[in-house]
């Protein structure tokens, strides 16, 4: 279980620029719960990922992570508890580096790394055997270099990494948005299927409304760094886009435009 | 053409220089921080080593002593930059300019010879090689023995999650690597590396002196670029032997340039000549790089 409550957090503090991006942001996200998060441009949603991963630290709030409390905690300490995919495919892997390499990295998220080699052969079976379920060819590629892979199966290679080991919470950061639509398809249905076999609990930031309603368990809306609708269950079933905007303007009592929205 | 002990010569110090391009391949290649501390901790490694020495220790206890000196100077330039946030350049060079008084405090004055003392050379001379094969023979065993270990350490867990703090340091916290420890850890091993050179060029040279420093790391830059046009450093282990070849390469081209009498070249013109050379040499790289920083900034 995953529990944000109150979190503050505002950049460029006593600047001209100054920015509150979180404004008492509170969601709790239950074991094998899979929540999308939609909002539109600027709403926070990359800020509140950060914040719970550790890459930015809040200002105020609390944040904790299966009854610890890592508000304080830099990011490489929560690793082993927060599992991530960025949005840009050439982020959550090295390219300098092996496949093989990259996946020995994954496999000691959060454990201590020692002087042994890193590159096991006991790994390899593990190895093979998730690449192939990519159906990418990738299992008899180990040695390759990561930088030799495209945008989309990088970003595949990038989820196993992340589901590799256990971890408290998944977080997905508009994981398919710089992809074709035919690969973005392709990783969605990976996550998906990641997911629901390994009973993940995840934080899936969507730009699409569809896809937010069509995938997980639960959706969320942020707006100015706050939740501004919460549904699932029974409330969600059956909802449909235009159902989600007239939720929106119903809270904030504001019109929208359906871009706006979409674009985020 | 050159004598056979000027190539000797030259050999020997293209294999101290190795040691020094080991290093900066680990600083600027691995993990991508420019550090300029070399040009102390080199000279810091040959003080520390001829002091030792002259007050009676064992050469090969006060090379190690060098070591650890170097690698303290190392996790200094780190710290200024992962504990208080100086620019690493800069924090490297603060380190350059506080041995320097560092280096004349520890040696008392500019210089310290080393000519009738025991170093780690003395009982090799006992073989039967001749007098200028001697250092050759022993700096390519010791070069070979760090080359082993620094290949040995960036396959191991540890080495893999330095270099990928370097490759990709927000991917690298994600993992859970604690990316300001491995440059704290990382430029300390460089710069241990370079105080080992530091110290086995004072013995073979017969001193130590507080200017010999000076462009250690354009030589160093100039031997790492160079090998790797020779060798393609397609892995750490290829990379490693080219920082070595590069390094001796570049040596026996110096002392066939100087040897050149057509060429009107002295020994005062080789920090230009290597500057030269390695601001011609960045332009291909430098180009490669700014292309590929492009595709690996990372968005939030
Ligand atoms: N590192 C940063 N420094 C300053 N402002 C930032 C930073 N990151 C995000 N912001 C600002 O915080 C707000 C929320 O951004 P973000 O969380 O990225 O939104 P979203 O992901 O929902 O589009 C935006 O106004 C953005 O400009
Ligand atoms: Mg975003």
């Amino acid at each position: 279980m995953i529990s944000a409550s109150d979190l503050r957090l505002t950049f460029g503090k006593g600047t001209p620029l100054e920015n509150p991006a979180l404004r008492g942001m509170s969601l709790t996200v239950n074991q094998g719960e899979f929540v999308t998060v939609i909002g539109s441009n600027g709403a926070g949603k990359s800020t509140f990922l950060n914040a719970l991963s550790g890459e930015v630290m809040v200002d105020s709030g609390e944040i904790i992570v299966d009854n610890v409390d890592v508000t304080r905690l830099p990011t490489h300490k929560r690793a082993g508890m927060v599992a991530r995919v960025f949005q840009d495919p050439l982020a959550g892997t090295c390219e300098a580096l092996s496949i093989e390499e990259n996946l020995s990295l994954a496999i000691k998220r959060g454990q201590r790394r020692g002087l042994t080699a890193a590159v096991k052969k006991q790994y390899m079976e593990q190895f093979r055997d998730s690449l192939s379920s990519l159906k990418l060819g990738l299992e008899s590629r180990l040695g390759d270099k990561m930088g030799l892979l495209s945008g989309g199966q990088r970003q595949a290679v990038s989820l196993l990494m992340a589901s590799l080991t256990p971890s408290s919470i998944l977080l997905l950061d508009e994981h398919t948005a710089a992809l074709d639509p035919k690969t973005a398809a392709f990783v969605l249905e990976l996550t998906t299927k990641i997911i629901d076999e390994q009973k993940l609990t995840a934080l899936m930031v969507t730009h699409s409304m569809k896809q937010a309603l069509e995938v997980g368990t639960r959706t969320v809306m942020l707006h100015q760094g706050q939740v501004v609708f919460d549904i699932q269950g029974k409330e969600r079933e059956g909802l449909e886009v235009k159902d989600l905007l007239g939720l929106f303007e119903k809270q904030r009592g504001l019109e929208v435009d359906d871009d706006s929205l979409l674009l985020g | 053409m050159l004598s056979e002990i000027a190539l000797y010569g030259a050999i020997e110090t293209g294999l101290i220089y190795g040691l020094v391009a080991f290093g900066i391949y680990i600083s600027f290649r691995v993990l991508d921080f420019p550090d300029l501390t070399v040009d102390g901790s080199f000279p810091l490694g040959a003080a520390v080593a001829a002091m030792l020495i002259i007050n009676g220790w064992n050469p090969w206890l006060a090379t190690g002593a060098a070591v650890l000196a170097g690698m303290a100077a190392g996790a200094v330039t780190a710290l200024l930059n992962v504990k208080l946030k100086i620019l690493n350049l800069l924090a490297s060079i603060l380190t350059m300019i506080a041995l320097y008084s560092i280096n004349l405090r520890i040696m008392g004055r500019p210089n310290v010879a080393l000519l009738s003392e025991e170093t780690v050379l003395t009982p090799w001379y006992d073989l039967d090689l001749a007098f200028h094969q001697v250092p050759v023979l022993l700096f390519i065993i010791v070069v070979m023995i760090c080359l082993v270990l620094m290949w040995r350490f960036m396959k191991s867990e540890t080495g893999l999650a330095m270099r990928a703090t370097g490759a990709n340091a927000r991917m690298a916290r994600a993992q859970g690597i604690a990316t300001g420890a491995m440059i704290v850890l990382g430029i300390a091993i460089s710069n241990g590396l370079v105080g080992l050179a530091g110290a086995l060029f004072a013995q073979s040279q017969g001193a130590a002196d507080v200017t010999m420093g000076v462009g250690v790391i354009i030589i160093g830059l100039a031997s790492l670029i160079g090998g790797e046009a020779v060798i393609t450093p397609s892995s750490v282990l290829r990379a490693l032997f080219a920082c070595v070849i590069g390094a001796i390469v570049y040596r026996l081209a110096i002392a066939f340039a100087l040897n050149a009498d057509v060429l009107g070249l002295q020994a005062q013109d080789l920090n230009l000549i290597t500057a030269i050379l390695v601001t011609l040499a960045i332009v291909l790289p430098g180009v490669r790089s700014s292309v590929a920083s492009k595709f690996t900034r990372n968005k939030a």
